[in-house]
C-alpha cells in the first residue's frame, strides 16, 4: 500500500499527541487532594498504533464510535487537543460543555459519536450508523472502536450479524489489549483470536499487529474500501496492550500481570517502532524527530493550559440539553 | 369523522408520516408482513424502510439509536413491554442522555412502540406495562393513549418529535374502535384530556383502563354519582394542570392503572397532587392498581389481579362515604 512520507510522520505525529496528552492526564490526575483531572479516566498509552491506523484511512466525514479508553480515538479522528482536554477536565470549553467527561466526549463535527461508560455500547450504534449511511446512499462508513471484553456481550454479536445481514458500511476494531479490567482473556473470552468470531456472521476477520501503525493502516483501509464499496462489515482485531493500569485509579496493576510481560510490549513500542524506521530508511534525521517531538509537547502543554485556565459551567448548563427544544428551569 | 380500529388508527399515521417524510423508517420483529399496526406498509414504501430485524431487541434498538442520530427517524416496534428490560440499555443509557451527555450536539429521534398490557393471557413474559420504569428516566418522552383518537393524533407528534419517545400501546385496545376525523391532525403532548366531566370524584386512568373508568362514571352516573374522567394522555411531560384543576374541583382522586401498584405511575401522579393540591383534597388519594405480582397465566388467576370496574366503583364509594 502507497503511504507517503507525509502520511507517515503525520502519523507518527499524532500517535506522539496522544501519548503525550494521555501521559499529561495521569499527572494532572496524581496530584492528589489538588487533582485536576478527576473521575474514572483510562488511559490510552501503548495502543496508540490502533486508533492513529484506523483513522488515517478515514475521511472527515465518517464516523466513529468509541469506548471508555477512548481519548485516542477522538484525537486521531480530528477533535482539538484543547477541547477533549478542557472536556476531560470538565471545563466549559469542552467538546460536551463539561457534561459528558472522559467517557462521554463527542463531536459530531468530525464524526465522533461518543466515548462510552458502557462496555460494548458503541456497537450496535455503529450499526446503526451504517444503517443511516446505506439509506442515505452516501459514501461514508462508520467505524466502532471496542475492547476484547466487549466482545463477550450481546451487543458485539447481536450488532455485527445485524451488520452483516444487512451489508452495512461498518468496520469493527477491537482492540485485543488482552484484559478487561483485571480480567485476562484467557479467563474470559472462549476464543484466542477474536478475528475467529468473525466467521459466525459470515464476514471477513482479520488479525493484525496493533503495535504496527502501518500494518493498522493496510488493514483498516482494506475493510474501509470494501464497507465503502458497498461489500459489507468487516472484523479486524488488533493485539495491543495498555502500558497503564486499566484506570488511572488502579492500585493493583501488578497483581494481575507481571511486570515482565509490561516491559515485553514496551519493546513492541509503536512510537519507538516508527521512528526507528524513520531513522533506518532515511525519511527523516534524528533531529528532525526530536523537533517534532518537542512541538507536539508544547502543543499538550497547550492545551492543559487551555484546559485548566477555562472556567467550569456555570450551574445553568446542568438543565440545558436534556431534550431538543425543550428549555427548562430550576 | 369516521370510524376507525385502534390499530388501524396506529397505521393510518405511520403511513401518513412515512409519506410526509422519506428519512422515517419502521423496524421490528415481525412487522413486514404483520396483520396489525404495521400491515401493508412494506408494499408501499419497500424494505429499505420496513425492515423485518433478527430477535435482538439490544442490537436493533442500539442500532436504531444510531441511525436516529445520524439522520434517520426509526419508529421500532418492540413486541411486548416484558422485552424492554433487554433492550433497556440502549433507551437508558444511551437514546436517552446521549443529547445531555454530548452537550446537546446531538438528537435522538426515536419512537419506540410497544404494544404492551395484560388480560389476553399473555403469562409471565407477555403481560408487562413498564411505562412507569420509563417515566423515571431524564430524556425520555412516554406516551400512552387510549382511544384510536389519541393514538393517532399523538404517534404523529411522537414521530415529528427529536427527542426519544417510548410510545405505550395497549393489545386489549387494539381492536376498539373509535372516531377519528378525515383529514390530517396531530395532538401535542403534555396535554390530559378530560374523558368525561363530572363534579363528585376525579379518577386518573390510562391506557385500557380509560376505557374501564368510563364504564364506572356510566354505571355510577345511574346512581347519582358524578364522576370526572382524565387520561393523562402523555406522561412525560405530564400536565399536571388539568389534573389539579380537577382536584380543585372534586376534592377526591382515584388514580387507576394495570401496572403494579408499587412505584407505579399512580405513586408518582399522588405526589404531585399532595404536593401541589393537598389543601383541595377531601379525602386521602386512592390507587387501584395491580397488585405487586408477576402476571400468572390461568384466566381466573390474572383476572383477579388486574384491576377492573368493580375494584374502581369500591374505590369511589369508600371516598364518598368521607365526609
Amino acid at each position: 500500500m502507497n503511504l507517503s512520507n507525509e502520511k507517515l510522520i503525520e502519523m507518527y505525529r499524532k500517535m506522539l499527541e496522544i501519548r503525550y496528552f494521555e501521559e499529561k492526564i495521569g499527572e494532572l490526575f496524581v496530584l492528589g487532594a489538588l487533582a485536576y483531572a478527576r473521575g474514572f479516566i483510562h488511559l490510552y498509552v501503548g495502543e496508540e498504533a490502533v486508533a492513529v491506523g484506523v483513522c488515517a484511512g478515514l475521511r472527515k466525514e465518517d464516523y466513529i464510535t468509541s469506548t471508555h479508553r477512548g481519548h485516542g480515538h477522538c484525537i486521531a479522528k480530528g477533535v482539538q487537543l484543547n477541547n477533549v482536554m478542557a472536556e476531560i477536565l470538565g471545563k466549559q470549553t469542552g467538546c460536551c460543555k463539561g457534561k459528558g467527561g472522559s467517557m462521554h466526549i463527542a463531536d459530531v463535527n468530525v464524526g465522533v459519536l461518543g466515548t462510552s461508560g458502557i462496555v460494548g455500547a458503541g456497537i450496535p450504534l455503529a450499526t446503526g450508523v451504517g444503517l443511516s449511511i446505506k439509506l442515505k446512499g452516501s459514501e461514508q462508513v462508520c467505524v466502532s472502536f471496542f475492547g476484547d471484553a466487549a466482545s463477550n456481550t450481546g451487543a458485539f454479536h447481536e450488532a455485527i450479524n445485524l451488520a452483516a445481514v444487512w451489508k452495512l458500511p461498518v468496520v469493527f476494531i477491537c482492540e485485543n489489549n488482552l484484559y478487561g479490567i483485571t480480567v485476562s482473556a484467557a479467563e474470559s473470552t472462549s476464543v484466542k483470536d477474536i478475528a475467529d468470531r468473525s466467521k459466525g456472521y459470515g464476514i471477513p476477520g482479520v488479525i493484525v499487529d496493533g503495535m504496527d501503525v502501518i500494518a493498522v493502516y493496510e488493514a483498516a483501509s482494506e475493510a474501509i474500501k470494501r464497507a465503502r464499496e458497498g461489500l459489507g462489515p468487516t472484523l479486524i482485531e488488533c493485539k495491543t496492550y495498555r502500558y497503564r493500569g486499566h484506570s488511572v485509579m488502579e492500585q493493583w496493576a501488578q497483581a494481575y500481570r507481571k511486570p515482565e510481560e509490561v516491559e515485553e510490549w514496551k519493546r513492541k513500542d509503536c512510537i519507538l517502532k516508527l521512528r526507528t524506521k524513520f531513522i533506518q530508511t532515511n525519511i527523516l534525521e534524528e533531529e528532525k524527530i526530536c523537533d517534532i517531538e518537542k512541538e507536539v509537547k508544547s502543543r499538550v502543554e497547550e492545551a492543559s493550559n487551555f484546559a485548566l485556565q477555562s472556567p467550569y459551567p456555570e450551574n445553568e448548563e446542568a438543565i440545558k440539553d436534556i431534550y431538543a427544544e425543550v428549555e427548562m428551569s430550576f | 369523522m369516521k370510524e376507525i380500529l385502534y390499530r388501524d388508527a396506529i397505521n393510518e399515521a405511520l403511513r401518513e408520516e412515512m409519506q410526509r417524510d422519506k428519512s422515517i423508517i419502521v423496524m421490528g420483529e415481525d412487522i413486514k408482513w404483520s396483520i396489525w399496526a404495521t400491515k401493508g406498509l412494506v408494499d408501499e414504501f419497500g424494505e429499505d424502510r420496513v425492515r423485518n430485524t433478527p430477535i435482538s431487541e439490544l442490537g436493533f434498538v442500539g442500532a436504531a439509536v444510531g441511525a436516529a442520530m445520524t439522520g434517520t427517524r426509526p419508529v421500532v416496534e418492540i413486541m411486548f413491554d416484558d422485552l424492554l428490560p433487554i433492550c433497556s440499555e440502549q433507551i437508558v443509557n444511551q437514546a436517552a442522555r446521549m443529547r445531555y451527555m454530548f452537550g446537546g450536539q446531538t438528537k435522538v429521534p426515536l419512537v419506540i412502540r410497544v404494544p404492551g398490557g395484560a388480560g389476553v393471557s399473555g403469562a409471565g413474559h407477555h403481560s408487562e406495562s413498564l411505562e412507569a420504569w420509563f417515566m423515571h428516566i431524564p430524556g425520555l418522552k412516554v406516551v400512552i393513549p387510549s382511544t384510536p383518537y389519541d393514538v393517532k393524533g399523538l404517534l404523529k407528534t411522537a414521530i415529528r418529535d427529536d427527542n426519544p419517545v417510548i410510545f405505550k400501546e395497549h393489545k386489549r385496545l387494539y381492536s376498539t374502535k373509535g372516531e377519528i376525523p378525515e383529514d390530517d391532525y396531530s395532538i401535542p403532548f403534555g396535554q390530559a384530556d378530560i374523558k368525561k366531566e363530572g363534579k363528585d370524584v376525579t379518577i386518573i386512568a390510562t391506557s385500557y383502563m380509560v376505557l374501564e373508568a368510563l364504564s364506572v362514571a356510566e354505571t355510577l352516573s345511574k346512581e347519582g354519582i358524578s364522576v370526572e374522567v382524565i387520561d393523562p394522555r402523555t406522561l412525560v411531560p405530564l400536565d399536571k394542570k388539568t389534573i389539579i384543576d380537577s382536584v380543585k374541583k372534586t376534592g377526591k382522586v382515584v388514580i387507576v392503572h394495570e401496572a403494579c401498584k408499587r412505584c407505579g405511575i399512580g405513586a408518582e401522579i399522588a405526589a404531585i397532587i399532595a404536593e401541589e393540591a393537598f389543601d383541595y383534597l377531601d379525602a386521602p388519594i386512592k390507587r387501584v392498581a395491580r397488585l405487586d405480582v408477576p402476571i400468572p397465566f390461568s384466566r381466573p388467576l390474572e383476572n383477579c389481579l388486574l384491576p377492573n370496574k368493580e375494584d374502581i366503583i369500591k374505590a369511589v364509594k369508600e371516598l364518598l362515604a368521607i365526609r
